[in-house]
């Protein structure tokens, strides 16, 4: 950490960050109909107004001396219990000034998006008029934004957790925006429910962070880890982790993201890909301390980042919806940013690269697959694209661009932020490093492949529409953010390889020098012949068209069509059994315990058949009791008072 | 103004009202409505003025008054408030009103068998003794209140409520009844035991064997368990839950039930600390099985009061575990959680009032994508039901998290297997939600007429008070905790608990 300087000039408004799209979030949900015109317009603008912000802040920050980038602000006193004292302090570093800007920058073009794009919206499933809809979905958004920033500013670990589980709230929100869809709905629930799984990891990891050092506050937290014990730190970390997993969609909790697709694909790229899953790399970032001190929970992050990259990978290549490609696709390249922060060291900043590369280009993505939907009449089937590039030509360029960047095609961003993450990989030390090196370049190929499948079928290729679709492209006010984020996915890679490292020093110090097992030439070269291998494989495979129904599969592709049984695990090992236990209890609650306990004071008050009299004659028999325990503690008192227990 | 006789004032204050109100005219049902309104906000002013007049740091016992009574058994009228006190003394004057303004048609009936000024002079009887529960300071008038306060209760809930009201209403009397006698035993055997007095101050000061003051300790216990109720003595609260009108069962779970957890840290601590040391093991078992057995019950409930009622169960095991735990983030959370729920518990069973008023049925099954029909009615749903979830930001979510941080630096097993309950209030809050404002529309929930009339104005001046409160408290605590954490460090004295150093001492910043 470095050392804080004083909060002056704009750095000593850090709290508008939040305040600002809460204020506009609280304006939205609570003007009712008087807002329905204007509402969207004030939605965009709180979150433009809170970048322009950011990057004035980023600007005054970049200026401070290099060893004291951080400004910490108190607002008020939270919590004080005994020794427990935390504060609603924010704290504005360089890694949370990368998050402030990518959360309100990206988001501000997601927002503007989203004016288009519910213009067009099935607003009569909820009975609402179309402003009241978009006024709702602008309100849920700015309450998204304030909640992030709370997240990535809050300088403890609670108020971190506030904002954690704020992001939460407004992610079910809008995942069961259309709530009368009972998938929506379900999808929501499930979010909200696996997340909090996650979220019982995070806030014990809290809990043991005050039995152990008495405070939750960064800095007094990182002071204290060189006096933990190891199997304290693997403790902590493993619950941080399981919170990170939560929120990240990361194995074992990834089932609830590619669900979370119910949602307007707005939300799809603003929250399930760009920024609020990847709030559980920003934990593992943030906690740097607790997960470099200790070996093994560093594997544990690695194993889970490599796992899931896979996961996601395999299952994205045999998905048919487009946003569900996308979804698995999120859930991989996460597990590339999990795996990086695992590796520990320099490879921190790599994870954080590839973060806030993938924020541009997957956020890109998204909304082009909004944008097709648009064209489509919201088919989301890529066996029913084909040959679109003519018709949606901005979307295309902008996506192919973006296409080119996830697979790590130079100079795009993609490959700037991944292949340096491979090649990390290899440096570990060991057979591990050929295993996790070996995961990402598999899981390398695997992205090349479905992301050229999923380019194929939907812009190239034979046109498999269903009857009377005539696509078109999307007005200016989608295409627009489509074309700014394409330039970012264009200039960010290779502007941030060289200086977010040197942006991102003072938080988690200088590289080692790398020891590994291949060059960092050779590993570039592998990475781009598997590239290569998938790419075209997956444009031989596709350019021709796929069957409109699935063909029947080998094993491999029936697991992966059915989310390599993950959502099965849940209900045979969580669900099923929820739904007995609990069912077994209401029988229990209402024979067993509530008859032991009636038989019980039938027994005492002699007879069940006394009970019952005593409900029909109530009144009388309940004077007759009070008229006993009155002379009963007279009687006593008298007793009492004359000796007899003396 | 700091001799004025606040808390015996304020315990009459009500009393009165409901006088004036019973005696109005039986055909003038709406004056008896805005005469208790009025004369309960007139209370609130005075509980105001009583919090003005409490010092935060000052000492434990404020506001004193005492008034012979049986001098010769050494009972008085004394009336004393700590921090504890003061604050759900606060949450009745504040809650009794908005669930008058809430329960506005409930005795409303076209055959006219129900008076309705009884119905709103029985609200203030109960706040009466409600209030003077909280503001004894003497355990026979603790005791007496205890006891009175099952009557207006009983005909509330036996006259006025729904389906089944009779038996759940004589379920309620005998439950609390049971538990009151074991009150009775031990209020008799410790004016025995602790010198023929039963002023609180003196009786402290006791010097009890540790056989009596065990079974003390347990008479106590058990009427306190039965009221709370903790598992397994809970039965009674879904059923009366269940049948009593939505704004008597808030008050219900959000005050008067809050006797029992309020009974323990005032009573069963101080005067038994060694028997509250040795209980609090099985106490702590008690509450977390309660914890997770009601949450538990509670997805599987197909009726929204119950439902309601059983995530009380549970928050209780939460108050319960916080006071059990002895530490002061602990003990401090589970006096904030008793507010809290209330504010929450209290919002819950309102707006579930009112859904189950308009569509005539409690039962989940009958519901399904109401949020189409009475969108704002659902979204106070949805934020009273977050509320119940902990959500972070809002209230509940400070007194829970202090709870389980408290407990977890002295019992980690009983802070982990507590904190599984928030991941089942998850569970529960969201599934009542999406089976009854989400989904598709149940068909015949758009033919029943009331159903199409979102929240009234009336009806929003009942929630946005709560809200609000909700909101603020959960951002800003700090006014609670100040006033509450010096009565439960002088509680923890008794017991003889400090809190635990943290393991890595040289970190504190």
């Amino acid at each position: 950490m470095s050392e804080l300087s004083e909060a002056s000039g704009l750095l000593g408004y850090v709290w508008l960050l939040v305040a600002i799209p809460a204020a506009s979030a609280a304006v939205l949900l609570l003007a009712g109909r008087r807002a329905d015109r204007w509402g969207h317009l004030l939605g965009c603008a709180s979150v433009g107004a809170a970048f322009l912000l950011g990057l004035g802040m980023f600007g005054q920050l970049a200026d401070l001396d290099e060893h004291r980038r951080a400004v910490e602000q108190q607002l008020w006193t939270f919590l004080a219990v005994g020794d427990l004292r935390v504060d609603f302090g924010l704290l504005f570093d360089p890694l949370a000034a990368v998050f402030v800007l990518l959360i309100t920058g990206v988001g501000f073009l997601i927002h503007v998006y989203a004016v288009g794009y519910l213009a067009h919206a099935p607003h009569d499933q909820t009975h609402e008029s179309a402003g009241t809809a978009r006024r709702r979905f602008f309100g849920y958004f700015n309450l998204f934004v304030a909640a992030m920033l709370v997240l990535v500013l809050g300088n403890n670990y609670l108020l971190l957790y506030v904002g954690w589980e704020g992001v939460g709230l407004a992610s079910y929100l809008l995942i069961a925006f259309w709530f009368s869809r009972p998938a929506a709905a379900t999808a929501g629930k499930k979010a909200f429910l696996m997340n909090r799984v996650g979220d019982a990891g995070f806030i014990l990891a809290i809990f043991l962070l005050f039995a152990q050092v008495g405070t939750v506050q960064f800095s007094g937290v990182f002071a204290g880890v060189a006096g933990m014990s190891s199997t304290v730190l693997l403790v902590l970390g493993l619950l941080l982790l399981l919170g990170a997993t939560g929120k990240s969609g990361q194995f074992p909790l990834q089932a609830w993201l590619p669900d979370a697709m119910e949602g307007p694909t707005p939300v799809s790229a603003l929250i399930h890909a760009a920024t609020m899953v990847t709030a559980g790399v920003y934990l593992i970032a943030r906690s740097h301390p607790i997960f470099s001190a200790n070996l093994t929970l560093q594997t544990v992050v690695v194993s889970v980042g490599a796992a899931t990259l896979l996961i996601g990978a395999i299952i994205g290549c045999a998905k048919d919806d487009i946003k569900r490609v996308l979804a698995w696709s999120t859930v991989s390249q996460i597990g590339y940013m999990f795996l990086a922060v695992g590796l520990g060291g320099v490879a921190y900043a790599l994870g954080l690269i590839h973060l806030l590369a993938h924020g541009f280009f997957k956020a890109g993505l998204f909304l082009g697959a909004g944008s097709v939907m648009r064209g489509m009449d919201d088919q989301v089937d890529i066996r029913r694209f084909g040959g679109l590039w003519r018709f949606l030509p901005i979307t295309w360029a902008t996506f192919g661009l973006a296409w080119l960047a996830i697979i790590g095609i130079p100079p795009l961003s993609g490959f700037f932020s991944k292949d340096p993450i491979i090649a990390a990989a290899f440096d570990r030390p060991g057979w591990t490093g050929w295993l996790f090196g070996g995961a990402a370049l598999l899981g390398a190929g695997l992205t090349a492949f479905y992301m050229t499948r999923l380019f194929v079928l939907t812009f190239h290729g034979p046109k498999r529409w269903t009857e009377g679709q005539r696509p078109h492209e999307s007005p200016p006010v989608m295409t627009i953010p489509l074309i700014l984020l394409a330039v970012g996915t264009v200039a960010a890679g290779w502007l941030m390889s060289t200086s977010v490292v040197d942006w991102l020093t003072p938080v988690f110090g200088e590289a080692p020098e790398p020891h590994g097992l291949l060059s960092h030439g050779q590993v570039t070269a592998l990475t781009m012949a598997v590239v290569v291998i998938g790419g075209v494989g997956g444009w031989a495979m596709f350019r021709n068209g796929t069957a409109l129904a699935p063909a029947p599969a080998g094993p491999v592709v029936t697991a992966a069509r059915a989310n390599l049984y993950g959502d099965a695990v849940n209900a045979a090992l969580f669900e099923k059994p929820g739904r007995w236990l609990t069912r077994a209890l209401v029988y229990v609650d209402n024979k067993g315990i509530d008859g032991i306990v009636n038989g019980l004071a039938a027994a005492v008050g002699g007879g069940s058949a006394r009970i019952r009299r005593l409900q029909t004659g109530f009144v009388r028999s309940y004077a007759m009791s009070m008229l006993l325990g009155a002379l009963l503690i007279v009687g006593a008192f008298v007793a009492v008072q004359a000796g007899w227990f003396a | 103004m700091n001799d004025f006789p606040y808390l015996s004032v304020l315990t009459a204050a009500p009393l009165v009202g409901a006088v004036v109100v019973a005696l109005l005219p039986r055909h003038r049902p709406e004056l008896a409505k805005r005469v208790a309104l009025g004369w309960s906000l007139a209370v609130l002013v005075l509980a105001g003025a009583a919090w003005a007049a409490f010092e935060a740091g000052g000492d434990r016992m404020q506001l004193r008054e005492s008034y012979p009574w049986i001098p010769r058994w050494g009972v008085s009228f004394t009336f004393a408030a700590d921090g504890i006190a003061l604050v759900m003394l606060a949450l009745i004057a504040l809650l009794v009103p908005l669930v008058i303004l809430a329960s506005w048609h409930d005795a409303d009936s076209p055959g006219a068998k129900r008076s309705v000024p009884a119905f709103f002079a029985l609200i203030l009887v109960l706040e009466t003794t409600m209030i003077g529960v909280f503001a004894a300071a003497d355990v026979f008038l603790f005791y007496v209140f205890f006891e009175v306060m099952l009557v207006p209760m009983y005909f509330l809930i036996g006259s006025y409520g729904g389906a089944r009201r009779q038996y759940a209403a004589v379920k309620f009397f005998l439950y609390a009844l049971a538990g009151g006698l074991f009150m009775l035993a031990a209020v008799v055997g410790l004016w025995v035991a602790g010198g023929q007095t039963l002023d609180w101050q003196l009786l402290t000061q006791a010097d009890l064997s540790t056989g009596v003051e065990r079974w003390l300790f347990l008479g106590f216990f058990l009427a306190f368990a039965i009221k709370a109720p903790f598992f397994p003595f809970h039965t009674w609260l879904p059923d009366a839950g269940g049948a009593a009108p939505a704004g008597v069962a808030a008050l219900l779970v959000g005050l008067l039930d809050k006797v029992a957890t309020f009974g323990i840290l005032r009573y069963s601590l101080p005067l038994f600390p060694d028997a509250a040391r040795w209980f609090a093991p099985a106490a702590l078992t008690l509450a977390v099985i309660g914890i997770i057995y009601a949450a538990l019950l509670a997805v599987g409930q197909n009726d929204l009061k119950r439902l309601v009622a059983y995530t009380s169960i549970a928050h209780f095991g939460f108050i319960g575990v916080g006071i059990f735990a002895f530490t002061s983030q602990a003990g401090t959370g589970a006096v904030l959680y008793m507010v809290n729920h209330g504010l929450a518990t209290g919002l819950l069973f309102l707006v579930v009032g009112m859904l189950v008023a308009r569509r005539g049925s409690a039962l989940i099954t009958d519901f399904g994508g109401a949020g189409k029909l009475v969108p704002v009615l659902a979204g106070v749903l949805l934020f009273a039901g977050l509320a119940s979830l902990s959500l972070p930001g809002l209230a509940p979510f400070v007194s829970e998290f202090l709870v389980l941080v408290g407990t977890f630096t002295v019992n980690k097993p009983v802070a982990v297997i507590s904190t599984i309950g928030i991941i089942l209030a998850a569970g529960y809050v969201l599934w009542m939600i999406q089976r009854t404002t989400q989904g598709t529309l149940n068909p015949t929930l758009s033919s029943v007429e009331p159903m199409r009339r979102d929240l009234s104005l009336r009806e929003s001046f009942v929630v946005a008070p709560m809200i609000v409160l909700i909101i603020v408290l959960g951002l800003y605590p700090k006014p609670l905790t100040d006033v509450i954490n010096p009565a439960v460090e002088a509680t923890l004295t008794h017991v003889d608990a400090t809190d635990p150093a943290p393991e890595v001492p040289e970190a504190q910043p």
